[in-house]
């Protein structure tokens, strides 16, 4: 039995490593783009998805932004705070000279200044507005002070200071506004941990709004699934697109979500200003800058490319050529 | 190139498909399957295609026994098979010539070498003009020529087909066997379920019949088998 020629075209097909991995980059960049234009098809569908994944992520990645900037003010606002030291009676001026050199070699102390008991007494006149009352007075009620300008200090530091000057011989009180620096610190930290679990439960939801879109496209695409799978398509095959998909939902959500953002720093930035400018702070409003913006969006892609994984995962082992 | 021992197969349901099939298709040869609707041969096709496994004995194709194909193996399994479905399982969001590209797509043959694959394919059913098209704007011929192409892009060794020419009319059929008996020519094993009596006995080739799941003929129609001579 004389035979034909054989057709074996499908085994001549042998493949070098450079081959195979120019083949994968060019099948990555076809399906990368069909899906996109996929997406484009249907510019009000999409459009909505994205704008549900966008909001998702505003509202965590916008909090947490919120508190790196509340932070950074209560550093600033902590630098300019003042201590007031409170000498007793029988400290003499002199002394308290001493104390003020003594204290202003202290690293975390910027600056001290005694006032004395008289000096007390006329700046209260003169600030105060309640000159009469001290008038009549037979004797200066005032004690003599020490105002301490201290370095920046985290809640730890300042209670280190604070104890320091409580234990210095002739002082009497020291009254430091540290209860609402600590306040606001603990404020912060708490509400850095409800962002944190914000975070975590709206990147869940992208996930999750993400692969239910893409179950309605695998839905959709079903005919499409069961010809690539005769035709020799893997898993894997029948997946791309739909990863890609998601990547680009969850992609576009971030864009959407950095130009939000974008848009309220703008809204912001103005009246903040001016009232940091009245509290004598030069601190800015910080935004979300090149790295974090980087970050958005690569998170997205890859929140939006999980919650596809997730749906694949789930649907497409049950669409089988029958 | 293909054989079948012991065949049989049971859908869940109880539906006896296919009986104790036995028979052999050697390595280019060409071979009809028929039999009245429900006598089993699509089954006895979607078991070559792993779309169900057998309930009893085992299937051989180019040596492998694809009752023990493990599932991730299946895929290239059926990149060695063309195939062509009578209802061509084209996909309309796509131009003729995507649907053909799709099996080197996924074989990640490079563009180059693809685009001069579906072009020779479909120079081949005569389509090379219409391959910017939407198959939706072809006649019902010209959209099973486009499934041809696709079965035979890849070059696959077997090419099997259910019913392809179910749909047309006789010159069509005709036509589109000519086309199978070409492929035949050049060595792919082919394999065709069509209950087209008429048509298929006017060519000469082995006839399978299958009726209520067993297989009740197997005759060569004219010559000898050996003489899978070319036709004029």
């Amino acid at each position: 039995m004389s035979k034909p020629r054989r057709a074996t075209g499908a085994q001549q097909h042998r493949r070098t490593l450079r081959s195979t991995l120019q083949s994968a980059a060019q099948t990555h960049w076809r399906t990368a783009r069909q899906s996109l234009q996929r997406l484009l098809q249907t510019p009000v569908a999409t459009a909505m998805t994205v704008a549900v994944i966008g909001i998702a992520l505003v509202l965590p990645v916008g909090l947490l932004l919120t508190l790196d900037n509340l932070r950074g003010l209560s550093g600033n606002l902590g630098g300019v705070s003042q201590v007031s030291v409170y000498l007793e009676d029988s400290v003499s001026a002199a002394q308290a000279e001493t104390l003020v050199q003594e204290l202003e070699q202290r690293e975390d102390v910027q600056q001290a200044r005694y006032v004395s008991p008289e000096e007390g007494a006329e700046e209260f006149i003169a600030y105060s507005g309640l000159g009469d009352v001290l008038a009549a007075l037979s004797e200066n009620p005032l004690p003599g002070v020490i105002v301490l300008t201290p370095q920046l200090l985290d809640a730890a530091g300042a209670q280190t200071l604070l104890s320091d000057l409580e234990g210095l011989p002739g002082v009497q009180s020291v009254q430091l506004d540290l209860a609402w620096v600590e306040r606001l610190q603990q404020l912060l930290t708490l509400a850095g941990r409800a962002a944190a679990g914000l975070l975590l439960v709206l990147c869940l939801g992208v996930a999750f709004i993400t692969g239910n879109t893409i179950r309605l496209a695998i839905e959709g695409r079903r005919a499409e699934i069961v010809v690539v799978k005769l035709v020799g398509g893997t898993d894997a095959d029948v997946a791309l697109p739909f990863l890609y998909c998601g990547a680009f939902y969850g992609l576009g959500g971030a864009i959407g979500a950095g130009l939000l953002l974008w848009l309220g720093m703008l809204l912001l930035q103005g009246p903040a200003q001016t009232l940091l400018t009245l509290y004598g702070s030069d601190f800015r409003l910080q935004g979300l800058g090149p790295g974090g913006g980087a970050l958005l969006l690569a998170g997205g892609s890859v929140l939006g490319w999980l919650g596809a994984l997730l749906s694949v995962r789930q649907h497409l082992a049950a669409i089988e050529p029958r | 190139m293909i054989r079948f021992d012991n065949v049989s197969m049971r859908y869940p349901g109880g539906h006896q498909a296919l009986n104790q099939v036995n028979f052999e298709l050697a390595d280019g040869e060409m071979a009809f399957l028929t039999g009245r609707s429900g006598a089993g041969k699509s089954t006895l096709l979607k078991l070559l295609m792993v779309m169900e496994k057998p309930s009893q004995g085992q299937i051989l194709v180019d040596g492998r026994n694809l009752g023990r194909l493990p599932r991730q193996q299946i895929p290239f399994h059926r990149r060695r098979i063309g195939v062509v479905f009578q209802d061509h399982q084209l996909l309309f969001d796509r131009s003729v010539f995507d649907n053909v590209a799709l099996p080197l797509q996924i074989e990640g043959y490079p563009k180059h070498e693809a685009d001069r694959r579906v072009r020779a394919a479909l120079d081949k059913v005569g389509l090379l003009r219409k391959e910017k098209m939407n198959p939706q704007q072809l006649s019902g011929g010209e959209q099973q020529r486009v499934g041809i192409a696709r079965a035979v892009v890849n070059r696959p060794q077997i090419l099997l087909a259910d019913e392809p020419t179910g749909n047309l009319d006789p010159e069509l059929a005709a036509e589109i066997m000519q086309l199978f008996e070409q492929f035949n020519q050049v060595g792919v094993s082919m394999l065709i379920a069509s209950h087209d009596l008429s048509l298929i006995t006017r060519l000469q080739h082995r006839i399978l019949t299958l009726d209520q799941g067993s297989l009740v003929q197997d005759a060569w129609q004219g010559a000898e088998p050996a003489a899978r001579r070319p036709r004029p």
